[in-house]
């Protein structure tokens, strides 16, 4: 027989749940203090606390991508880690990607391509193919074709989301 | 040249022109339908109301043009096409074209559907209509300035030139404009001297996009807003048992702070919460019991009650021509084919959700739907208030594939809302998403022909579907006309399950059915698969049935193209080729998979492709409707596979239920056939012919035919790799 969790008693239990935990983020380049529950994911954190929605909720699995943000220059699932694991994290979002007017080179890409049709993954898209160019991995359209697929497109814009990292790895190496 | 339209909407009433408050004119148009002629026009944008016209065309005192385009928008481009044909129209530089979604939280949105790939296909005369009869205005105020003939001047890029070097801009006449007729009868241009129509033309909204601004429905938020996160039945034919709400949620509030109300509406709990976390982490620790209340059915049973009925008596004629059972019987050959396909989610990225704000003054509705009108109604009716009180704004969607046809999440929303008195958003969880319907429903196809005399002599289709059965154009597609004797039957089960719309309803199945069916036939024959489909649409040329919906010309164009084109007589190592063409949602589509193996399993690694669609509006939006349907079709006919046990589906999120990624994605060739019918519907018609285009590539590659859907489950790999 399965023994029954631990469970601390009632006052404990209602002062255990209000406790925040104070992190310190960088979030598109501004440095800020932040207090979160030890549950609370950085996609939500970013959704629902810092009203950056730009990041989409698409499965809360890790399985689609939609959630794709950059913490200090690697693509991850925001949807699959807590924000208290990253204090003093650099954390880039899409809508931290332009310098003014000035679109990211990927971003730019997006537009020559018209790499999407709802859009909605196209956040997702764009952060993890900057992540993909920061690993360096990537060589051929194969490899862009693999490692891309963490990211799904409903839609099925897969060729014109491969031609703007073809695009954007070949305006890096030049 | 210009085409002197003499269409049914050349009329007076069918556009209001108005000077606004604030300088320049303002166009009301109504896009389906001519509007009541005693309509008011606003004198100032604000004050727009769409309950009469569905879209308006505003000219500034610069020339500047702001299209605000009212129809919904889920992935398919129309917000950028349809102001591409008015300002063609119109003869104005796009540049100077400005789309702004139609002004939110002001009148009720009266809307069309987006749905059926019609959006264009039926608005195609009215917006050139519209934008033309505004030019004309224009001319005829700065003609009437000058003094001279309408007729001898011309119009380019917003400028007016007239006879003596006279030369106007828009902005500078939209004043007077306002104050004349609408002309009678226009001229339309002769799409030889399109400028925007046919350019690659990016979509307006692009900018948005791609850096995150609040666009979707579950982007949206407003001062006081809770996130209603429902418990629903986790199986189909299960009603709620017992609920005990106070013992529970005394519990649950304690656990999950942020927590502010659960409430029980029809057969499910809604738990209601300051954030989307906690209201989904609370509902998954209700105590409810379920029963049954209706057949818990699963993927066994439905197999077996379709298969029962294709082998009964029990169909409804749809169409019967000659006498099968006759060409059966006196055949030198007969074959049959069975072909199966299941339930499929529609998976939108943007899980269903919407916002709903129910107060004693009005109901406030924000979200993703396709069908606003009809849902508007529907919430009306479902909370007993009078239909001018309902409010729905749309926001940009994330996909739709028919899913946002219905608006059962939105009816959830009103009544949450109605109940808690506050200010809820309706959040699915993908789970929510992917088990609480509605799907495409499992259909089962039988196929029977007879041969006699190397030729086809007789055609019986047979349909057994979940729910509901084909449309009625469906059984005057291809090969309808071609066969002396042809016959189409269905019969459906009832199921508690859900069903409904799915990208290219039927279609999107039986493509793949009949053209797997015509590939074998014309090895049965021993013909050339091509030749089969050429000659037998050579018989439909000046045929007098007006039932049937395809052109044999246009069906023959788009394949000899795609012959052509993909070099699919072509021996390549290696390399195997399945045809495919289709017809539907008045488009003509053929085309070419290729396949290869790896590692002894099917790859599709290109597809050629060949549409007719008439004149392309957005070239550049065409391409993607176009390619987005192959990848669609090909991934669901490889992978889309939705099982049920006891009525619960058993799948819930992309661990368990495979979508096409990027590894898998064929490239896609696509070619136009260049003429200047009008365009038809482009959101649909290429993904139906996927499916049997690599299903006859397959066979190349393996000697395998598939006889059912998802490929992946029923392809014997083993055979292939040994």
């Amino acid at each position: 027989m399965i023994e029954k969790p631990h469970r601390p008693n009632q006052a404990a239990e209602a002062a255990f749940s209000i406790q925040k935990h104070k992190i310190i983020l960088t979030i598109n380049e501004v440095e800020q203090e932040i207090k979160v529950d030890a549950w609370t994911t950085v996609l939500d954190l970013l959704r629902e606390h810092l009203h950056l929605t730009g990041t989409k909720k698409g499965c809360d699995h890790g399985q689609c991508g939609a959630c794709t943000v950059l913490m200090d220059g690697t693509r991850i699932n925001s949807c699959l880690t807590l924000a208290v694991m990253h204090d003093g994290a650099e954390i880039t979002t899409v809508e931290g990607l332009a310098k003014g007017e000035q679109l990211h080179p990927v971003q730019e890409a997006f537009i020559e391509q018209d790499a999407f049709q709802c859009g909605y993954c196209t956040p997702g898209q764009i952060c993890s193919a900057i992540g993909l160019i920061n690993e360096g991995k990537a060589k051929t359209p194969e490899d862009i074709r693999d490692l891309m697929s963490g990211n799904i497109c409903r839609c099925g814009a897969y060729n014109n989301i491969l031609k703007v990292v073809q695009e954007a790895l070949e305006r890096e190496r030049s | 040249m210009a085409v002197r339209s003499n269409n049914k909407f050349s009329r007076r009433s069918f556009l209001k022109v108005t000077g606004l408050a604030g300088g320049g004119v303002l166009i009301g148009f109504n896009l389906f339908s001519a509007c009541k002629s005693d309509t008011e026009m606003p004198k100032d944008i604000s004050e727009l109301n769409f309950n009469d016209f569905n879209a308006y065309i505003k000219i500034a005192d610069n020339g500047k043009v702001t299209i605000f385009s009212p129809n919904p928008e889920i992935g398919q481009g129309v917000k950028t096409s349809m102001p591409m044909i008015i300002a063609e129209e119109l003869d104005v530089a796009w540049e100077d074209v400005y789309v702004q979604q139609a002004p939110l939280d002001t009148e009720k949105y009266v809307r069309q559907v987006a749905g059926g790939s019609q959006s264009i296909r039926a608005s195609w005369e009215p917006l050139r209509q519209t934008g033309a009869s505004a030019r004309q205005m224009l001319i005829n105020a700065a003609a009437a300035g000058w003094d001279v003939d309408p007729g001898e001047c011309t119009t380019s890029n917003g400028v007016i030139t007239g006879p003596g070097g006279n030369r106007i801009g828009y902005g500078e006449v939209v004043k007077d404009a306002a104050g004349l007729e609408v002309p009678e009868e226009v001229s339309l241009k002769d799409p030889k001297d399109f400028k925007i129509i046919g350019k690659d033309i990016r979509n307006v909204d692009i900018n948005k996009i791609i850096t995150g601004k609040p666009l979707y429905g579950l982007d949206y938020s407003e001062e006081g807003m809770l996130i209603a996160s429902v418990l629903r039945p986790p199986a189909f034919g299960q009603e709620l048992a017992d609920f005990q709400k106070l013992e529970n949620f005394d519990a649950i509030k304690k656990d999950h702070p942020g927590v502010v109300d659960i409430i029980r509406f029809e057969n499910k709990i809604a738990v209601l919460a300051k954030d989307t976390w906690t209201a989904m982490k609370a509902k998954k620790t209700l105590q409810a019991n379920w029963q049954y209340a209706g057949n818990p059915e699963s993927t066994e049973d439905h197999d077996e009650i379709l298969l029962g009925l294709l082998d009964g008596n029990d169909f409804q004629n749809m169409r019967k021509d000659g006498d099968v059972e006759k060409a059966f019987s006196e055949a030198d050959e007969v074959l049959e084919r069975t072909y199966e396909s299941p339930f499929l989610p529609h998976n939108c990225m943007e899980p269903m959700n919407f916002f709903a704000n129910v107060t004693d003054e009005k109901i406030h509705l924000v979200g993703p739907i396709q069908t606003p009108e009809g849902t508007a109604n529907q919430v009306a009716e479902k909370l007993g208030r009078p239909l001018e009180e309902v409010h729905l704004e749309m926001t940009r969607m994330g996909g739709g594939f028919g899913r946002r046809l219905y608006g059962d999440f939105v009816l959830e929303a009103a009544e949450i809302s109605s109940l808690a008195k506050k200010p809820v958003k309706v959040v699915y969880s993908r789970e929510d998403d992917m088990t609480a319907g509605v799907y495409r429903p499992a259909i089962k196809y039988r196929i029977k022909a007879a041969v006699k005399d190397g030729k086809l002599t007789g055609y019986h289709l047979k349909e057994a579907a979940v729910n509901s059965n084909m449309y009625n154009l469906i059984p005057n597609f291809f090969p309808a006309g071609a066969v002396e004797n042809y016959q189409v039957d269905v019969a459906n089960y009832q199921s508690n399950i859900t069903t409904g719309a799915w990208r290219a309803p039927y279609t999107n199945f039986l493509a793949f059915a009949e053209q797997s069916f015509f590939d074998e036939l014309a090895e049965v024959m021993q013909v050339d698969r091509v030749q089969l489909h050429l000659d037998l649409l050579e018989k439909v040329k000046g045929s007098t049935d007006d039932r049937i919906q395809y052109s044999p010309e246009r069906m023959q164009n788009v394949i000899k193209t795609v012959v052509e084109k993909s070099g699919f007589k072509n021996q390549q190592e290696g390399v195997y080729k399945g045809f495919s063409a289709y017809y539907c949602h008045n488009t003509h589509v053929a085309e070419v998979a290729e396949v290869v193996l790896e590692n002894g399993q099917p790859v599709t690694k290109k597809v050629t492709c060949v549409v007719d669609c008439g004149i392309v509006v957005n070239r550049l939006g065409a391409l993607n409707q176009i390619e987005g349907g192959i990848v669609d079709g090909v991934g669901h006919a490889m992978y889309g596979d939705l099982t049920f046990t006891d009525g619960k589906p058993e799948s819930d999120n992309f661990h368990n239920y495979q979508l096409i990624r990027m590894m898998q994605a064929p490239k896609v060739e696509t070619h136009f056939i260049e003429n200047n019918l009008s365009p038809t519907g482009l959101g649909e018609p290429t993904l139906p012919v996927a499916g049997g285009a690599v299903a006859n590539a397959i066979k190349a590659a393996t000697g395998q035919r598939i006889y059912k859907q998802p490929f992946i489950k029923h392809l014997d790999t083993k055979e292939v790799i040994g």
